[in-house]
Order: structure tokens, then C-alpha cells, then sequence
């Protein structure tokens, strides 16, 4: 299946990806490009990302950020990410707005954890919770936004191929979602 | 073995602190903690769930019938299961229960098409480096693109099959990801003829894919070096639904329980009364609550769910592939109750064949393609929805007011069921292959490879910030204080107001 003695191809984009206060439904309409998922592997590789298991991101050229900012962890990764990579891509109505999660930004998270918990967990490896959940552009500056909830698979895609020919990401309509 | 006593150090000051953070090759965010003395034994090991969102909490209030669409926004991995079983609970609340037999094909359809590919997902793409490379291989080698160097044929499979489930979930609601098919009181939509027919065609190659998958978790469970024989191995009660009969049921169902030793313990549950079956405790160093039996109490009464206990509690498998293949799985450990977690990996196969056996059958259903698709009814105030999602027992439950707003809510997810047998997990490899030892990445990585048989599902947070902080504050790439937090020394966290203006006035 695979062609015999190809030609070595030009350096491979590195692309970090990573799930802050999202669902992980990004990553997987990611996934969703399905078979295609080979081709893109000739072009690209993976440094951190809940798909390996490289714990801390390093120099990237394209970084994918899922989720909006619920504790304190979710904004010292938002900023790792931001130092290490060239392109940094909101990716999901939880990182361009909150999403769903920033429901909670009209009640006190110490009365949401009372109710829920009674006992509220209170562990130092527990990250401390935000007061409000951010949308990620209050914190670092973002280069691309892709939104939708998830976005489709056809939006990743392309936008991989315009960050790989080295073009301006296009915004195709068709691809562009609010749900 | 008794793990118990590393749940909590005696003495923890003093102790080295190792954490595996973030986990990987699992969905959402967690970590494990180690605690080793001088020697390097293990004095403390905790898995950490650092998620919390609060959905509990912020969907009081809300429109129940925004509910089923909301709750998905949960997990972008198995949201239809939160799709369904937010849609079960108020199909009672609409006094649409049971739904019209197209209604309830169509969104079996959808579950067991989202059966499909999740484990598709689980298997191939999270935990199959571990099984085909070694626990210990290099880092940079375990993770799904390595496997399609090394194994393209395997990673091909396994992309196609969770195509297929993906597929099977757009044309029953409408989106791979986040669709919005099932109401309460039924569905809002039936499937296409020509959508059906596209998938139908695909179906002998996909079952025989499916077969190939069982084939191979065997062989990879069959050929692990000895000294993992009895990886993980932590005997605990099994529970989930089943029909009636005692068949394989992951759609609606009645509770059975199964004692470690395989005696069944409490069967035909009604799932309407599970708040009389499970409790619910909070430890203070995990967000992820820890349900047990009542009658045995917080301590003795936790226990498994998910495909190893599911495959292991019902009586036979209503498909026949997957029912033979069950039955080879039973007759392989000569009919004993099977503990070891990685014998999960060959459970999770068994069910993905029954899942795509079952998506043929429903294929072949003309009910499918329409007929009258809600119910309606006297309104009742409360209702539940227990369903078996990919990763096990999933309860949710609402109170709705006469306004038609939610004004409570419990859920109780898979994950969650499995909390206690996680951090058991988590003591027993820590114990058998950490203990002494010179803790090497490798090492570190057999204590995921258990917390992955079990697929958690995490969901959002992150990891740690090395030190604790006392006090955290969070500006704006403009300087504006966006929000403080403090720690005070008993723990508890604060908003400080006069440091939150002190900090804004800067
Ligand atoms: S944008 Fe939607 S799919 Fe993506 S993480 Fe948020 S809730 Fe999940």
C-alpha cells in the first residue's frame, strides 16, 4: 500500500493538539477525516496530543486548541502552546466563546461545588477552578479560528492543506458553522 | 493483595512525588500520583480526575427539551449515549415511554452504530500501540501513527470501522458528532433509503473486519509476555443491564449484579429505583465520585462496569457471531470469572461485532425508514434514563417543573462506576512492577496501560502546575486582572476581593 522508495519529502509540519475545557468531539471530528488520516500523516507529525504520548509541548509549527479555559492548568497549557507554536488555532465554540462549559459563568463556582460535592475536593493536585470560563483569545492572541461544535472534518482538512502549501487559511463556506 | 493501604500514605512528608500528568492515549484529563520513599516503594498512588465542568449544576434551570441536545457537549466521544439516555429519562417526563417501535429502532441504530465506533476508536487508535509495540517501547512510537507504519493493515481497520459506526450515527441524527436525532417522546427524523442502502453495502466487509478485530485482541492478549498474565488482575463485582432473558442488552434494560466469583447477586432491577441500589461518595483529591452498593457500604460495595463485566454478566450475546465468540472467551478461562483488566480489550471486540451484527439487523428493519416516530402522555415531574454506553452504565436522572425548566439533575457516568477499580488498578501495578524499582518512563507508562483498558472517559482539565500556587491570578494579554483565586492553608479556595482589586488597581 505504500509507494516503494518514494522521494524524501520536505520537512513535516509538527502539530500539537489539545483538549482544555472541551469534549473532545474536536479531536474527533478531527479523526473524522477518516482514511485520509494516512495522507495527512506523510505531511505532518505529532508532538503533544492526547493521541501520543508526548506530555509537553515543543516547538510546533500548528498548534490545535480544543476547549476554553475552566482552571488555572487549562491557562498555563494555553500558554505553553502559545510560546511553542507558529500558528495558533482556536479550534471549536468552546475556545472561540466558553461553549457550552461557560453556562456556569452565572454562578459561583464555590456554590456549584458545595451542591455537587457537599465535601468540596480540595487536594492541591486539584487544579483551582476559574471563577468564569474564558474564551482562549482573552488570554493569548490566536491566529485562526475554526468554528462549530465540533467543526466538520472537511474544515480541518482544508485548513491542514492551506497550513502545509504554506497559503492564508480560506474560509470555504459550506465548512463555516455556528451550531 | 491487599492495595487498600496505598490509597493514603501514613506518613506522606518526606516522600518523593512522580506524576504522571497529563494521562494520554485516554479521553480527557487526569493524572496519576505516586508517592515513594528512600527505597522506592510505594507508599501512596491516586488517580486524579481533575475534571469538573459542573453540568449538573448549570442545567437546572434550562428547557427540558434542550436537555438531550446539551448533555451531548459532555463527551464528544460517546455523546450519543448522552443523547439517549437524556432523551429516556424525559421520554417519562413527556409521558412518551415507551416510544413508538420506529422511534426506538431508529435510536438503537444510533447506539449501537456509536458502540461500534467507539471501540473502534478505544481499541485501534489509544490502546493498541501498548498491545502491538510493549508497554515499555520508546514514547515516540505508541500512538496510532506509528501502528500504520508498523501495522497498516490494523490501523486501516480500525479507521474504516469507526467510519462505519460514525456514519451510522450521521444518518440516524443528522451529524457524526453532536447530532440532534432523538426528543423526548421519540425522534425527530428517519433514515434515508439511499443513506441506508450506502452503509448496507459496506456490511460484509465491516463484519468481516469486526471478526478480524476479536481475532487479534485474542492474539495480542494470548501472546503477552508472562509476566504480565496477571496484569491488573482486581477482582471486583460486575455490573449493567440486561434484558430480560439475561441477554446482552445496551440499550434499555433491567440492573444485574454479579458477585466477583460469578454468582449473580441482584438480578431484574428496576433502573427506575437505581438510587435505592447505588450510593455516591466524595474523596477530597478527585473530582470523579466514587459510587458503591448501598447494602455493602462505601468501603466493599464498589464495582466494575463496562464491556469486561458486561460480556462476563449476561447470560449469552442475542448475535451469533459475537455469541461465539463469547463463548470462546468464556471456554479460554475455563469458565472462571475473568478479572485481568487487559482481558477487557478482548470484551470490547466481542461487543463491537455484536455491535456491528446488531446495526445489520436494524439495517434490514423497514421501521427505520418512518412510521409514527413520538408519544406523548400525562406529564410526570421526574424521570431517569439508564443506558449502556461504550465505556458501561450510564444513569441519568432530571426533575422537571411545571414552567417545563429542569430543577435537578444527577448524573452518574461509566467512568465514574469505575473510579474505585481504576485507582485498585493503578495500587495493584504499582505494587507488582513499580515497587523497588528505578521508575523509568517505561515503567510509568504499565500504570496507563491499566488505566486505559478501562477507556476512561475524562473528559476536559488539565495537568498540574508543578507547585501548587497559592494564589493564582489571570490577566488578559492587556494586563486586566481576568480573576484571582487564592488557596487558603486549610484548603479551601477563596476569591479574594481586596487582592482581586488590590491586583485590578496595579
Ligand atoms: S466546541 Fe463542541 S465539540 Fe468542540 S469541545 Fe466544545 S462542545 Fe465539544
Amino acid at each position: 500500500m505504500s509507494a516503494a522508495a518514494a522521494p524524501t519529502p520536505v520537512r513535516k509540519l509538527r502539530v500539537a493538539t489539545v483538549s482544555l475545557g472541551g469534549c473532545f468531539g474536536c479531536h474527533m471530528s478531527l479523526l473524522d477525516i477518516d482514511e485520509r488520516l494516512f495522507e495527512l500523516i506523510e505531511k505532518v507529525e505529532f508532538d503533544r496530543s492526547p493521541l501520543t504520548d508526548i506530555k509537553t509541548v515543543g516547538p510546533c509549527d500548528i498548534g490545535l486548541v480544543e476547549g476554553g479555559l475552566c482552571n488555572a492548568e487549562n491557562v498555563e497549557v494555553l500558554r505553553a502552546f502559545r510560546a511553542h507554536c507558529k500558528v495558533l488555532v482556536a479550534v471549536g465554540a468552546c475556545a472561540i466563546t466558553g461553549g457550552l462549559p461557560a453556562l456556569r459563568n452565572h454562578l459561583d463556582v464555590g456554590d456549584i461545588l458545595q451542591s455537587v460535592y457537599a465535601r468540596v475536593p480540595d487536594d492541591p493536585e486539584l487544579p483551582l477552578p476559574l471563577n468564569r470560563v474564558l474564551p482562549i483569545h482573552e488570554v493569548v492572541q490566536i491566529d485562526v479560528a475554526l468554528p462549530g461544535c465540533p467543526p466538520p472534518a472537511d474544515a480541518f482538512w482544508q485548513l491542514l492543506q492551506d497550513l502545509i502549501a504554506g497559503r492564508a487559511p480560506q474560509h470555504l463556506p459550506g465548512l463555516i458553522r455556528y451550531d | 493483595m491487599d492495595t487498600r493501604p496505598l490509597e493514603t500514605a501514613a506518613e506522606p512528608g518526606g516522600l518523593r512525588r512522580i506524576a504522571i500528568d497529563p494521562l494520554s492515549r485516554v479521553e480527557g484529563h487526569g493524572k496519576v500520583t505516586l508517592l515513594l520513599d528512600d527505597d522506592n516503594r510505594v507508599r501512596q498512588a491516586r488517580l486524579h480526575i481533575v475534571e469538573f465542568r459542573g453540568f449538573e449544576k448549570f442545567i437546572e434551570g434550562r428547557p427540558y427539551w434542550e436537555v438531550p441536545v446539551m448533555v451531548q457537549r459532555l463527551c464528544g466521544i460517546c455523546p450519543v449515549s448522552h443523547h439517549l439516555a437524556a432523551s429516556k429519562a424525559l421520554d417519562r417526563v413527556v409521558g412518551g415511554w415507551p416510544v413508538p417501535p420506529a422511534a426506538e429502532r431508529i435510536r438503537r441504530l444510533m447506539h449501537y452504530g456509536q458502540i461500534v465506533q467507539s471501540h473502534a476508536l478505544h481499541f485501534f487508535h489509544l490502546a493498541s500501540p501498548d498491545l502491538l509495540f510493549g508497554f515499555d517501547a520508546e514514547a515516540t512510537r505508541r500512538n496510532i501513527v506509528a501502528v500504520a507504519g508498523a501495522f497498516p493493515d490494523a490501523a486501516r481497520q480500525g479507521v474504516m470501522l469507526r467510519k462505519f459506526g460514525q456514519e451510522v450515527i450521521r444518518i440516524t441524527s443528522g451529524k457524526r458528532v453532536h447530532g440532534t436525532g432523538s426528543i423526548p417522546g421519540g425522534m425527530n427524523r428517519a433514515v434515508d433509503a439511499h443513506e441506508r442502502d450506502a452503509l448496507r453495502a459496506e456490511l460484509p466487509q465491516v463484519l468481516a473486519w469486526a471478526q478480524d478485530a476479536v481475532e487479534l485482541a485474542r492474539r495480542l492478549h494470548d501472546n503477552l509476555p508472562p509476566r504480565y498474565a496477571d496484569f491488573a488482575d482486581t477482582p471486583a463485582a460486575m455490573m449493567s443491564l440486561v434484558g430480560r432473558d439475561g441477554a446482552m442488552e445496551l440499550y434499555d434494560g433491567v440492573l444485574r449484579v454479579r458477585e466477583a466469583d460469578g454468582r449473580i447477586a441482584i438480578d431484574g432491577f428496576d433502573d427506575q429505583h437505581y438510587g435505592e441500589l447505588i450510593g455516591e461518595a466524595v474523596k477530597p483529591w478527585t473530582y470523579m465520585k466514587f459510587p458503591y452498593r448501598r447494602s455493602l457500604g462505601p468501603d466493599a460495595g464498589w464495582y466494575r462496569v463496562g464491556p469486561l463485566a458486561r460480556v462476563q454478566n449476561c447470560d449469552f450475546i442475542p448475535t451469533p457471531r459475537a455469541e461465539a465468540a463469547r463463548q470462546a472467551f468464556v471456554a479460554a478461562h475455563g469458565g472462571r470469572p475473568v478479572h485481568a483488566v487487559l482481558a477487557t480489550h478482548r470484551a470490547r471486540m466481542i461487543e463491537l461485532l455484536h455491535g456491528v451484527e446488531t446495526v445489520a439487523a436494524l439495517l434490514d428493519d423497514p421501521l427505520i425508514l418512518g412510521g409514527p416516530l413520538q408519544a406523548e402522555g400525562p406529564r410526570r415531574p421526574s424521570g431517569i434514563g439508564i443506558i449502556e454506553a461504550p465505556r458501561g452504565t450510564l444513569i441519568h436522572e432530571y426533575d422537571v417543573g411545571d414552567d417545563d425548566l429542569v430543577t435537578r439533575c444527577n448524573l452518574i457516568v461509566s467512568t465514574t462506576h469505575n473510579n474505585q477499580a481504576m485507582n485498585e488498578a493503578v495500587r495493584a501495578v504499582a505494587l507488582r512492577y513499580l515497587d523497588g524499582e528505578t521508575i523509568t518512563e517505561g515503567l510509568l507508562n504499565h500504570i496507563e496501560v491499566a488505566i486505559r483498558a478501562y477507556d476512561p472517559c475524562l473528559s476536559c482539565a488539565t495537568h498540574a502546575l508543578g507547585q501548587m500556587p497559592l494564589a493564582v491570578s489571570l490577566r488578559a494579554a492587556d494586563g486586566r486582572v481576568l480573576d484571582h483565586v487564592l488557596r487558603s492553608s486549610t484548603g479551601e479556595l477563596l476569591r479574594d476581593a481586596p487582592a482581586h482589586d488590590a491586583e485590578a488597581a496595579q
